[in-house]
């Protein structure tokens, strides 16, 4: 992974100590709250319902294990509320019905970061202070500004790579770190990049999505998409250059950004982000992008162009583990199959890596129990030993809040296996019904219509029979507690969003949504199937289309059955809707 | 660049009493490339905050520094806090109106929080080593 230089160090290390400043004048009364509110934010710190919320940004999903152990060191003795903050969060949360709310525990997100929920504000310089002891921050990860740049968690290890994004989304984070004329644009803004031909970061949904392709000439550069979001107004990028050469992403950005800083609308925050602007100016924001960048390069001087020199420094700074070394040119075999668990595993959790001796391995966050992408104090730890025996000590949070090991050597996959199997992170449900993504929802966030993560438990525990699963097959399910779309509802074949009515938590499902993957089809937003349907409604519901699924998918070839996606697009939405319908008028209350 | 005045932090009252030389103020919708041409004699441009997080001065800054060329006294005005000091010396102005009740003494301070940034600055007489190695070398032209 990425290796600080002693710049990247101290500049950390001053923002730590820049935020202690305000955060001291902020207590003193010197800031007030509305002027303070923009800077912490733009340091990760929310106020969320019960508590403050610290937002750890981790460039491109890369953990040392290192950093792992300081992150679980911050959850055993920093997310700790004081007793009165807990009791109160717990009687509000009773009144709904939620009986646990999980403390000293970090929640991995669908960008890729790292969240703590219950870190008292009076303590938030000394958090700041300590992950800028292993090169970590909350840099706007939070606020109007370019946040913390996503890829794809198998980036620079990938068999299906046309070339490695990290070093591109390196060159991103610094370009983007503390850029003066940007810090305040009219909404927040995400870029992610991805650089191999399966587009595992969503790249379409995002307000900048990058992919590195070559031309027909052979040479690289990235196709570049501008104005995708979710929210209340979800939309699919629009792609401003199927070809741009790689040395001028910077300077091309440079015009998406400064013309979306210009001209994106400031009176309504619900029109802010570049998606409304894209759409309500359509071939008008084309032209001046392309006419900003060419000022940029023509009378600019060009000054942000990647030269080749520039790109081997930071390319260098990727240093892959010894295990590389130790393993290049020696073709390893899948160790044999010794259970059918293990032979499970292997299928769904492992997957080939560029070097043929190594794999990438996916551990499982989503368990009975706990919340999607949740993990203690105590997990982070022993996450930490497992990246170190088995991954050359670093791991990966991926998009849909698992983690990736991707530096596994073949001859210890059954070693990995029983280890995690032990910490109950092998649970071989990846990408099917279980895999759910939920954001926080209404047991922490401000902002949620309802709470997410009682309806992941639910659909979670009915869907425990492993040969069920498998049989269900390859699924998106995602959950958001309100329309901000954190929990990617949008993007899910099956989406459930959180709404309020009446002061009651209800949930509107949504079909055939696509990330934009080759399994998914091209990134799409999924349809409302009809009225909101009751907490205890929403299991049965999609109970009731998973069995039309079953019902009507056709065999392919090789034995095996349409997925669900495919049944979906084929026969359309009707009978799905007819089935979820047929689920509803249930009134006991979801616990 | 490198004959664009210091950044001055400026009490607001100063302001108000200062005379008035020959100064444009921009609204922070207007299109600073508007004014190509017309900058001969001006000694003063004021760009103004709104809200401090109304952002669309500093494009304005950089777009008259860089692209217009404009080597007068380049002031904010409007919401100027001195958290926010550092973004405007660093984007081309060279003043700042403070708010009311604000120290420009202690304001100073803010403009020296970090020894280096990752983007070259529109002003910038020498970068710090360390800076200068994270940046593109030889490719910038200013």
């Amino acid at each position: 992974m990425y290796r600080y230089t002693d710049f990247d160090k101290a500049f950390v290390k001053s923002r730590a100590a820049q935020f202690r400043d305000q955060l001291e004048r902020w207590q003193c009364g010197q800031l007030r709250e509305e002027d303070f509110r923009p800077l912490r934010l733009q340091n990760g710190w929310y106020v969320q319902r019960h508590a403050p919320m610290l937002r750890v940004a981790v460039p491109y999903g890369e953990l040392s294990s290192a950093q792992l152990r300081v992150l679980a060191r911050i959850a055993r003795e920093y997310d700790d509320p004081a007793s009165d903050v807990y009791r109160c969060a717990v009687e509000a949360q009773a009144k709904l019905g939620s009986t646990h709310l999980p403390t000293h525990t970090a929640h991995f997100t669908t960008r890729t970061n790292v969240q703590f929920n219950w870190i008292p504000l009076d303590k938030a310089a000394d958090v700041m202070d300590l992950l800028a002891s292993v090169d970590m921050h909350g840099i706007q990860t939070s606020g109007n500004c370019i946040r913390n740049i996503s890829c794809d968690e198998r980036a620079g290890v990938a068999v299906d790579e046309i070339a490695d994004p990290r070093p591109f989304a390196e060159l991103m984070r610094q370009w983007t770190t503390l850029h003066p004329e940007f810090a305040y644009l009219p909404r927040k803004f995400k870029i992610a990049v991805t650089g191999a031909t399966e587009d595992r970061a969503a790249t379409d949904w995002h307000d900048v999505g990058l992919r590195l392709v070559r031309n027909s000439s052979g040479d690289l550069g990235f196709r570049v998409s501008v104005g995708g979001g979710m929210g209340r107004t979800p939309m699919i990028a629009t792609v401003l250059r199927e070809f741009l050469p790689w040395n001028q992403i910077m300077n091309y950005i440079e015009a998406v950004v400064r013309v979306y800083n210009r001209y994106g609308r400031r009176d309504n925050k619900y029109k802010a982000r570049i998606k409304i602007l894209v759409k309500a100016e359509g071939q008008r924001y084309i032209a001046d992008v392309e006419q900003e960048f060419r000022q940029i390069v023509e009378l600019d001087g060009a000054p942000h162009t990647i030269t080749q020199a520039e790109l081997d420094r930071v390319t260098s700074a990727f240093v892959p583990p010894e295990t590389v070394a130790e393993a290049t040119g020696i073709s390893q075999a899948d160790a044999p199959a010794v259970s059918d668990r293990f032979a499970r595993w292997m299928r769904r959790n492992v997957a080939p890596h560029r070097e043929p001796a190594l794999r990438i391995v996916t551990l499982s966050f989503k368990r009975l129990g706990h919340a999607p992408g949740d993990a203690s104090a105590e997990q982070l730890e022993r996450l930490a030993d497992l990246a170190d025996r088995f991954s050359g000590g670093e791991a990966r949070v991926t998009h849909s809040q698992n983690i990736v090991l991707p530096w596994v050597p073949a001859s210890k996959l059954f070693a990995l296996w029983e280890a995690a199997s032990a910490l109950g992170l092998a649970s071989t449900n990846i990408g099917l019904m279980t895999d759910i993504i939920a954001c926080p929802g209404g047991d922490f966030c401000a902002l949620a219509n309802a709470r997410s993560i009682p309806v992941a438990q639910a659909l979670a525990e009915r869907y425990q029979d492993i040969d069920e699963l498998d049989d269900i097959g390859d699924i998106d399910v995602h959950i958001s507690g309100c329309i901000n779309s954190c929990g990617h509802h949008h993007s899910g074949h099956i989406g459930v969003l959180g709404v309020d009515k009446d002061g009651k938590e209800w949930y509107q499902i949504t079909l055939g949504g696509a990330d934009g993957s080759q399994a998914s089809g091209t990134a799409q937003p999924g349809k409302v199937i009809g009225p909101s349907f009751s907490a205890a409604e929403v299991p049965d519901a999609i109970e009731a289309i998973l069995g039309t699924y079953r019902d009507l998918r056709e065999h392919q070839e090789q034995g095996r059955y349409e997925r669900f996606i495919e049944t979906l697009r084929r026969v359309g939405l009707d009978p799905f809707k007819a089935a979820a319908n047929g689920a509803r008028n249930k009134d006991e209350v979801l616990a | 660049m490198n004959n664009i005045p210091r950044f001055q932090v400026i009490d607001r009252r100063a302001a108000l009493d200062a005379g008035q030389p020959s100064v444009l103020k921009l609204p922070n919708d207007a299109d600073p490339m508007t004014l190509a041409g017309e900058l001969a004699g001006v000694e003063r441009i004021e760009l103004h905050f709104p809200h401090f997080t109304d952002g669309r001065a500093y494009s304005q800054a950089y777009l008259l520094r860089r692209r217009l060329r404009f080597t007068g006294d380049l002031r904010a005005t409007g919401d100027v806090q001195v958290d926010q000091l550092l973004q405007m010396a660093r984007t081309g102005f060279s003043s700042a109106v403070l708010n009311d009740g604000l120290n420009p003494t202690e304001a100073a301070r803010h403009l020296e929080q970090f020894s280096g940034f990752y983007q070259r600055d529109l002003i910038v007489d020498s970068l710090p080593l360390a800076a200068a190695r994270a940046l593109e070398p030889g490719s910038r032209s200013d």
